[in-house]
């Protein structure tokens, strides 16, 4: 159907985003020697097998032993080194909570938490790993950055981004094949919001997968007379508060999406924003407080309503809510 | 390494105890019982044992290391800095009061000069330490790492996750300990949770055990270090088995865990003060 649509991205070739991760963690450790990698027993998951490869002094097998590659990666960082760990965002988060509270983000330290596996798109292997949480708990965290780039090639300039960014964050990505739409080489400021389509009548703030569902949406609203503004926010914190009010400013409605729980997500935050500043309909496509279920992911994403339909629907809801203000 | 003499490093800990006591008292909160006990070790450490700098590098590049894991023994760890000049000793007053650095439970956020990593959540403090080895390895400093955890913390099981890393990745930089006393907050180890043979755990783990029979007296602190010492750099980790006793040095509080977190009154204050001689004058 996406084929049919005058789509403002797209795209020739899919690739999964840890893919990105994995490719961008080895042109990192090529550009800079104090990189140093840590995974826990998932290594051809997180495709970090080609910096294993080239650099196995500087990359740590740590076994399934999650709470322990937190505190290893937070001791790495005594003596210089940039840490990149890598486990599924379940283990990565949830499972290690307490051991990045305190050895990482209390501590400061600069450590890059890298999760694969993020969200319902995970597919078959069901809700145990399924983590859609894992945001909320992240972004909690004081010092705590968090990046939910959307694609191959913005995971990859996200990775290389957090080599010169001093402190804890959180890279989350995914495993399905994925549209490629956003541009190679590209910059990637961490904190700041991408405008990737401009509008009118609604703004789409989307992470993640959810962008290039949006990218869609945006032309199926074009096809109905409705413009909106799709914005990608890569990085849910810190949250680009101006790029975020500038444009309900101008639409007056929004619509955030995500692959997440709408309790706790990059949703919340938007809201918490817009409530402050300038209070504005907003609608919400995440999860709706439940755990997902084995699936692929285009069936999860339509069950859940989490795809481009879903997101058309809540930004005419979007609509309807100003016009009644 | 500095040239002291057991007089006069037992002359620093009668000081340091009674630091720890007047803190724990001046707040009326804070852990006395392990830091009373592990005081021998902390002074063989810093007064003798360690290569270290009181002018604070977080990098700690060319220097010995040091790891808290058991973090309540805060108060422990601050008089020893504050007394090997890492700070003021005057700033030991504002332990656990607010603004001041001397958080309950060392922390980084402040800037304390001195602490490397937050620690109080147990079970995270060796992890820590061993990423910190591993790396002077890979920037080649020979330097070592010392790390300190307590004994009801080696039910946590993160402790055998590190423990096990250890020894597979042959981390022979490191010397561990354990503060060995047999209490724990709700009791003695073997009846909250029995630690049983924790020399045969270890050893099973892949690491070299040593004992510290007698870890209040500061000779056998020091043989037990250097016997520790000797035995790094041979591609096994080292562990010391610290055995001491809770609440060393002061008579009503020897040997319980009722003083784990207790701080004491004014009158228990003053009987304590009294079996503690002042050495190098009070903060």
């Amino acid at each position: 159907m996406e084929k049919t649509l005058d789509l403002k991205f797209t795209y020739t070739e899919k690739k999964d985003t840890r893919s990105g991760f994995g490719d961008g963690l080895l042109e990192a450790g090529r550009q800079n020697p104090n990189v140093v990698g840590l995974c826990a027993d998932l290594i051809g998951s997180l495709k970090m097998g080609a910096f294993q490869k080239e650099f196995p002094e500087r990359f740590f097998q740590v076994g399934i032993a999650e709470a322990n590659m937190i505190g290893l990666a937070a001791g790495m960082t005594i003596g210089g080194k940039i840490p990149f760990t890598g486990t599924f965002a379940n283990f990565s988060t949830g499972r290690v909570y307490d051991q990045i509270r305190q050895s990482v983000a209390y501590s400061g330290k600069n450590v890059k938490i890298c999760a694969s596996h993020a969200g319902l798109t995970l597919g078959e292997d069901g809700a145990t790993h399924q983590i859609l949480e894992d945001v909320g708990m992240m972004k909690m965290l004081p010092h705590m950055t968090v990046i939910n780039p959307c694609d191959y090639n913005q995971t990859k300039a996200a990775t290389l981004a957090l080599v010169n960014h001093e402190g804890p964050a959180y890279l989350r990505f995914g495993r399905p094949s994925w549209p490629i739409f956003t541009p190679k080489d590209q910059e990637f400021v961490i904190g700041k919001a991408w405008k990737m389509i401009e509008g009118t009548d609604v703004t789409i703030f989307a992470t993640g997968h959810l962008v290039w569902e949006a990218v869609v949406a945006e032309a199926m609203l074009r096809e109905e007379g409705i413009s909106a503004e799709v914005i990608n926010i890569h990085t849910i914190k810190p949250l680009d508060e101006e790029a975020i009010l500038a444009s309900v400013a101008k639409t007056g409605c929004a619509v955030s999406a995500e692959e997440h729980q709408i309790n706790g997500g990059l949703g919340d935050s938007i809201a918490q924003t817009l409530i402050r500043n300038n209070p504005a309909p907003l609608e919400y496509v995440g999860v709706m407080d439940s755990f997902g279920e084995s699936g692929t992911p285009t069936q999860l994403l339509e069950k859940y309503g989490l795809n481009a339909e879903n997101i058309v629907k809540a930004a005419k809801k979007a609509i309807a809510r100003k016009m009644s203000y | 390494m500095e040239n002291k003499s057991i007089e006069q490093l037992n002359d620093i800990c009668s000081q340091v105890r009674r630091d720890c006591l007047r803190m724990v008292h001046g707040v009326q909160s804070g852990h006395p019982g392990a830091a009373l006990g592990l005081t021998e070790y902390f002074v063989a450490l810093f007064f003798k044992e360690m290569t270290h700098n009181n002018q604070f590098q977080m990098d700690g590049k060319g220097e010995d290391l040091f790891f808290l894991s058991n973090g309540h023994v805060s108060a422990l760890w601050y008089a020893v800095l504050a007394r090997s000049g890492y700070f003021g000793v005057e700033e030991l007053g504002t332990f656990r009061k607010i603004n001041t650095r001397l958080q309950g439970h060392p922390a980084t956020e402040e800037g304390l000069p001195g602490i490397r990593i937050a620690s109080g959540s147990l079970g995270q403090g060796l992890s820590v330490a061993l990423g910190a080895a591993q790396v002077k390895k890979l920037n080649g400093d020979d330097k070592l790492v010392y790390a300190v955890m307590g004994d009801g913390e080696q039910q946590e099981g993160q402790v055998w996750e590190a423990a096990m890393y250890a020894a597979h990745y042959k981390i022979d930089n490191v010397i561990a300990a354990i503060d060995y006393n047999g209490q724990q907050i709700d009791g003695p180890t073997e009846k909250v949770m029995d630690l049983k043979n924790l020399k045969a755990k270890w050893e099973a783990f892949g690491w070299e055990v040593i004992d510290i029979k007698k870890g209040n007296d500061m000779e056998a602190v020091l043989a037990g270090l250097a016997q520790a010492k000797g035995l790094t750099g041979k591609g096994k980790p080292v562990l010391i088995l610290l055995y001491t006793e809770m609440g060393y040095g002061v008579d009503f509080m020897v040997g319980t865990h009722k003083w784990h977190g207790i701080a004491p009154s004014d009158a228990e204050l003053a009987n304590a003060l009294g079996q503690l001689k002042e050495t190098l004058g009070d903060y």
